[in-house]
């Protein structure tokens, strides 16, 4: 005991103390995650006591006790088990400080717990559901018109190439290059932070499908032309021209006008 | 001293040279111009490259020409690019996509084309630098000067009306800004853009027209324009920097046979390869990412070349004034960025050797160039301008910029909009400063020496640092500083007493005379000069031999230290 | 070696500058100016310039060599083929490959002639003297004197009514060509200006709202809160159908959001949501980029192009942004069969401004 005190305020505990922690909770991800296998619809009902004990421990102080909402986070009555899915799984929530909006970053969560608090989160009022395999089969979609979807309504924040764009006040539309066919689906479901939401009804599931089709596309697709300096069109084929081929002309015209030994 | 053989080729050259001669009289020509001098720099080289780029820009345009169909008609895209399979397109889209995915060669073709107009109005930029910077305007220039404005503001028009012919999404959201800046122009915007598109816009038109002033008419104009700016250079020989042996009336150099035919034609495969060697591994405007244009689709990141992006700026940052009076509009919130400053920018641009000149009252003929540092409010002044510029290029990217610094776009603007108000003037004055500085560490150098870094300790015991006397070279260029002073205060009255009745104008020309050509550090008379140089001679040799001997070695092996004055230069 | 100086024209005994000493004597030859001139290696050591014909004829070669690899590139390599490179990623192999083949080509001569010139041609740098761009006074005067002899003669200067009448004709010639060119725009029967079109839409009262792309109409409950949809007139489809043109989309686009009717603050007219749901145009009214960039939390609607940016929630008023006008707003109402229609077209005009507009709209 007295070493561990002596040693308690030793710089690198921190960094012990975190690989410890991850150590553990990747441990017990595995052990839950294989367990999760054998658990059977029955065991419902504990997943969702599971899910209130996390909302309660991780949530509610921004989102309230019941889930109603306070000043500091919206209600999540109705947002359905899709959101809190989408949210949590790509670190969106919970939310480290507060700021235009909440960026990506790893999940503190395992995927049990996600699926434990959106069971819960479902459980007070329906709301879009997380999509199932069916939904996200978008083998047999319509590429191109998937593309034509794209650019009707999403192009204007995602940007032509789907990397992102710059919305009011810091607020951004994130690069789906970085983001799984499940996430996108998602988010064209609830609509999270200021995202509109796409609803089943005006844009349909097969419509949501080829969206993701022609976002997949994108992603797998080669570039032609060669070096696509990040697909953000003029702007970095702008600089590109002025630092590197410019330089290389003008490194030319030097080795011409220079004198010879 | 030709007795050398003369090979069957040369013999043919010269039968076709006696063929032409008797008929145009060309030997007369040859002989004069086949051994023009042309003084090497490499800044001197950046005009030719948007020569030459334009030449490659004319080369592969009329490749694409034989596969681009400038036609708004509707068609369905059935080509081998699955993601817009089945798509309704116009058919300059489609054909545009065939360039890319069918035709072999037809994309580096594209991207060539492309990648050269880059390179045009980036040379064209430069080049303006150079001569600007350089004073090069002065007379006998001030025409060619202009020539070299309106070049440039016709290239702007060939790159715009060129991307613009794909029909693209990103192309056609530029077009319909363009749409939108030509309604707001007073009392015949609304028939101009009716006019202009057949119509509403987009309409059936446009595209076609557009095509025939890209491929026609501005290359037709371009061309003139070129024509009449390398006339003027010839005729006129090139500038040259000061230097040894260099005078306001000659040029020191090499001649055009052989070695600018080696080195100048020579630059443009070096120019021309680049371009290629680019084309084949850095993709430019990929319009089958951007889709087809419909005026309802939009993509985030919409920005146009670079070189357009300075106007696209103006507009973002303008805050939204817009004056409703007597029934009618008048959008000042488009006018002022797209229209306003354009047109001062390009008046400035096209005044000023004229207002120089004026202020001057210089009508000498001027072939040596100025340094920067020796025309600093010049300097100063083009620094501003370009400062300018960049703050509004910069807006033209302000999207890119907030997400990739992960800034507020609003900040952005906001930082934009005073920056653009506060920041040309903080350039002025740190640019005329350091130009001052310069020219003082000129002075000081010619007067003292270059410092060499030995400190040497006298028999008193006191230490000095060495000073070794400038080389020939930069002798030379600190000599030719020019002596431009500014024009006197005008008299009250002339010497029978007469008041001078242009009073006030004379004034306010002397006053802008003082704020161009006031500032400047003296020049070292000549006799300064012979002074410091007898000390600077005497220095090195008396103090030499009271030098530790490890020192004098070090010394000795720097070369220049113990030469003479006399000697170091030219013998 | 590369640190001797050549202080004396043909002070060694070097290939080059005897060249030179002779090439001064030549009828064609500039002097030599008088400035400090090294000797280059190439100029004293035979072998070095035996090494550099060889560089440069290995260029020319190899330029050659290019272009064989560019015809082998050409029909070998398939239009779909990529290749990855680090760094660049995935690209496209034919592209690349005659980029690559073609541009070495080009710039290998390139490179060839500018070693030639910097290695093996003289480095002596020449005078040539300048002549003043003035004529002289002598030929001035001759100059002068043809263009006095040509007035006279002609009596341009005696005849005014001829040189008068003469400049007018001039000068009104071009108008023919500038009012030929009216018919650009072929008029539609029953317009006369071209504000009268570019303040009507398709939209009129009863037409449905459909989605964009898919031509569904849309039910008002089908919108969820914080929901966009972007629609079109109905009739879109069969108008462009008949017209062929996209003029009908570029004023009709619009936008339907849907927020909570207690966080809408005001609108453009009274009661012309439609239980929350509000549609607005999705022109912008600054240069008249499509917008639909609706920030559903805070209500923001912002323009890609230029950051305009309008408050949806109350009546579309500008917030930030160069836009001097609201976005229009589109009174909606649903059908009998709880589809959203249009209550009549916008009741001010869509897209960017223009000297006829009469009011300010905000």
């Amino acid at each position: 005991m007295k070493t561990l005190a002596t040693h308690r305020r030793h710089p690198a505990a921190v960094i012990v103390a975190i690989l410890v922690g991850l150590l553990v909770t990747g441990g017990l991800y595995t052990v839950v995650n294989s367990a999760t296998q054998a658990r059977s619809a029955e065991q419902d009902a504990t997943q969702i006591l599971n899910g209130k004990k996390l909302f309660l421990e991780g949530c509610s102080s921004c989102h309230g006790i019941a889930a109603q909402g306070t000043q500091n986070g919206p209600t999540l009555i109705g947002v359905g088990s899709a959101a809190v899915h989408f949210q949590v799984s790509t670190g969106r929530m919970p939310l480290a400080n507060p700021g235009a909006q909440a960026p990506q970053k790893p999940r503190e969560y395992s995927e049990t717990d996600i699926a434990a608090m959106a069971a819960y989160v479902a459980s007070l009022a329906p709301g879009p559901a997380i999509p199932t395999a069916a939904d996200l089969d978008y083998s047999d979609a319509d590429v191109a018109e998937g593309g034509e979807l794209f650019r009707a309504n999403c192009s204007q924040c995602h940007q032509a190439a789907g990397r992102g764009g710059a919305l009011s006040n810091g607020k951004y539309a994130p690069n789906l290059m970085e983001a799984t066919p499940q996430e996108i689906y998602e988010a064209m479901l609830t609509g999270p932070q200021n995202m509109p939401v796409f609803g089943d009804s005006t844009l349909p599931r097969e419509d949501k499908q080829a969206i993701i089709a022609y976002v997949e596309t994108l992603r797998a697709s080669d570039d032609p032309g060669g070096w696509a300096l990040g697909r953000f069109g003029p702007v970095t084929e702008g600089l590109f021209m002025w630092i590197g081929a410019l330089l290389l002309v003008v490194a030319c015209a030097i080795w011409i006008g220079a004198k010879v030994r | 001293m030709s007795t050398s053989q003369i090979s069957p080729v040369e013999q043919k050259g010269a039968g076709v040279a006696t063929y032409l001669d008797e008929r145009v009289g060309s030997n007369g020509f040859l002989r004069r111009n086949l051994n023009k001098v042309f003084p090497d720099h490499w800044s001197f080289m950046l005009g030719e490259v948007a020569l030459y780029s334009f030449i490659v820009v004319l080369l592969s345009g009329v490749y694409l020409t034989l596969f681009f169909k400038p036609s708004m008609v509707e068609v369905i895209y059935d080509g081998p690019y699955i993601p817009l399979k089945g798509v309704k397109m116009s058919e300059a889209y489609d054909s545009a996509l065939n360039i890319s995915f069918e035709v072999r060669g037809g994309l580096l073709m594209r991207q060539i084309h492309h990648w050269a107009a880059l390179f045009f109005m980036t040379a064209i930029a430069v080049h303006m630098f150079r001569v600007f910077f350089t004073g090069a305007f002065r007379k006998p220039r001030e025409m060619n000067w202009v020539v070299g404005v309106s070049l440039a503001m016709v290239a702007l028009m060939a790159g715009f009306s060129g991307y613009s012919l794909p029909d693209d999404l990103l192309s056609g959201t530029g077009l319909r800004i363009a749409e939108g800046i030509v309604l707001s122009i007073p009392i015949i915007g609304t028939w101009a853009s009716f006019l202009l598109f057949g119509g509403e816009f987009p309409g059936t038109d446009f595209i076609s027209r557009l095509y025939g002033i890209h491929i026609l008419l501005i290359p037709g104009i371009l061309l003139a324009l070129i024509t009449v700016h390398l006339m003027m250079v010839w005729v006129q020989k090139h500038t040259q920097f000061p230097g040894p042996a260099r005078t306001n009336n000659n040029v020191v150099g090499y001649p055009l046979m052989p070695i600018y035919m080696a080195k100048a034609g020579g630059f443009f495969f070096l120019v021309f390869g680049i371009i290629v060697i680019i084309a084949g591994l850095v993709q430019l405007n990929p319009i089958w990412i951007f889709g087809p244009y419909t005026p309802d689709q939009v993509s985030a990141g919409t920005q146009p070349d670079w070189y357009i992006g300075w106007l696209d700026g103006a507009l973002r940052v303008m805050p939204n004034w817009e004056i409703q009076a007597f029934g009618y509009t008048l959008s000042l919130n488009i006018l002022i960025p797209a229209l306003v400053i354009p047109g001062i920018i390009t008046t400035l641009l096209i005044a000023y050797p004229f207002i120089e000149a004026w202020a001057s009252g210089d009508k000498r003929e001027h072939h040596l160039l100025d340094r920067p540092r020796d025309a600093p409010t010049r300097t100063a002044l083009g620094v501003m301008a370009i400062t300018f510029y960049v703050l509004l290029w910069i807006g033209g990217g302000n999207d890119i910029i907030a997400v990739g610094f992960d800034l507020s776009i609003n900040s952005v603007i906001w930082a934009l909009r005073i920056s653009l108000i506060v920041l040309p003037p903080i350039a002025f004055v740190i640019t005329k400063r350091i130009c001052l500085a310069l020219q003082r560490r000129d002075r000081e150098k010619l007067l003292h020496g270059r410092e060499t870094g030995q400190i040497m300790r006298m028999p008193n015991g006191e230490f000095l640092e060495i000073h070794a006397p400038l080389n020939e070279e930069e002798r030379a260029k600190i000599i030719a500083k020019p002596q431009v002073k500014p024009l006197p205060q005008p008299p009250e009255t002339d010497s029978s007493g007469v008041r001078n009745p242009k009073l006030k104008k004379d004034k306010r020309r002397a006053k802008i005379s003082q704020f161009l050509f006031g500032d400047t550090i003296a020049a070292p008379t000549g006799e300064e000069i012979a002074h410091a140089d007898e000390h600077l001679a005497h220095e090195v040799i008396e103090d030499a031999p009271v030098m530790a001997e490890e020192e004098a070695l070090q010394i000795a092996h720097d070369g220049s230290v113990l030469e003479s004055p006399g000697t170091s230069g030219k013998s | 070696m590369s640190d001797s100086k050549d202080l004396t024209p043909a002070s060694s005994g070097a290939p080059a500058t005897t060249s030179d000493t002779q090439q001064a004597l030549r009828p064609g030859a500039w002097p030599r100016a008088e400035v400090e001139h090294h000797l280059r290696r190439t100029d004293t050591d035979p072998r070095a310039q035996k090494r550099a014909v060889r560089q440069v004829s290995t260029m020319f070669l190899l330029s050659a060599l290019m272009v064989v690899l560019f015809i082998v590139a050409f029909i070998a390599i398939p239009r779909d083929a990529v290749i990855t490179l680090p760094y660049i990623g995935a690209i496209g192999a034919l592209n690349a490959a005659m980029g690559v083949t073609f541009g070495l080509a080009i710039f290998l001569i390139g490179a060839g002639a500018v070693h030639w010139a910097k290695k093996l041609m003289s480095d002596v740098e020449v005078v040539q003297e300048r002549h003043e761009m003035k004529t002289d006074a002598d030929d001035t005067a001759v100059a002068a004197d043809i263009y006095e002899v040509g007035k006279e003669t002609s009596g341009f200067a005696k005849y005014p009514v001829i040189r008068r009448t003469m400049l007018l004709a001039m000068a009104l010639v071009p108008i023919p060509f500038i009012v030929s060119l009216r018919d650009l725009w072929l008029t539609p029967p029953g317009v006369t200006t071209p504000s009268e079109e570019l303040l009507v839409t398709l939209w009129k009262p009863g037409m449905r709202l459909v989605t964009d792309i898919t031509y569904q109409p849309v039910r008002a409950d089908d919108i969820p809160v914080g929901g966009l949809v972007n629609v079109v007139p109905a009739d879109l489809p069969l108008v462009e159908e008949e017209e062929h043109n996209l003029n009908a989309r570029a004023k009709a686009a619009a936008i339907v959001v849907r927020m909570t009717p207690d966080e809408i603050q005001s609108q453009q007219g009274e009661g012309w949501d439609y239980e929350g749901i509000l549609a607005f145009s999705k022109i912008c009214t600054h240069v008249g980029c499509p917008i639909s960039l609706y920030q559903q939390r805070t209500h923001e609607l912002l323009c890609p192009c230029h950051q305009s940016t309008f408050n949806l929630a109350d009546s579309a008023n500008v917030v930030f942004g160069p836009a001097a006008r609201r976005m229009p707003q589109l009174p909606i109402t649903v059908d009998d069969e709880g589809y959203l229609v249009a209550v009549s077209d916008f009741k001010e005009p869509v897209g960017p401004s223009f000297w006829e507009l009469k009011e300010s709209y905000s």
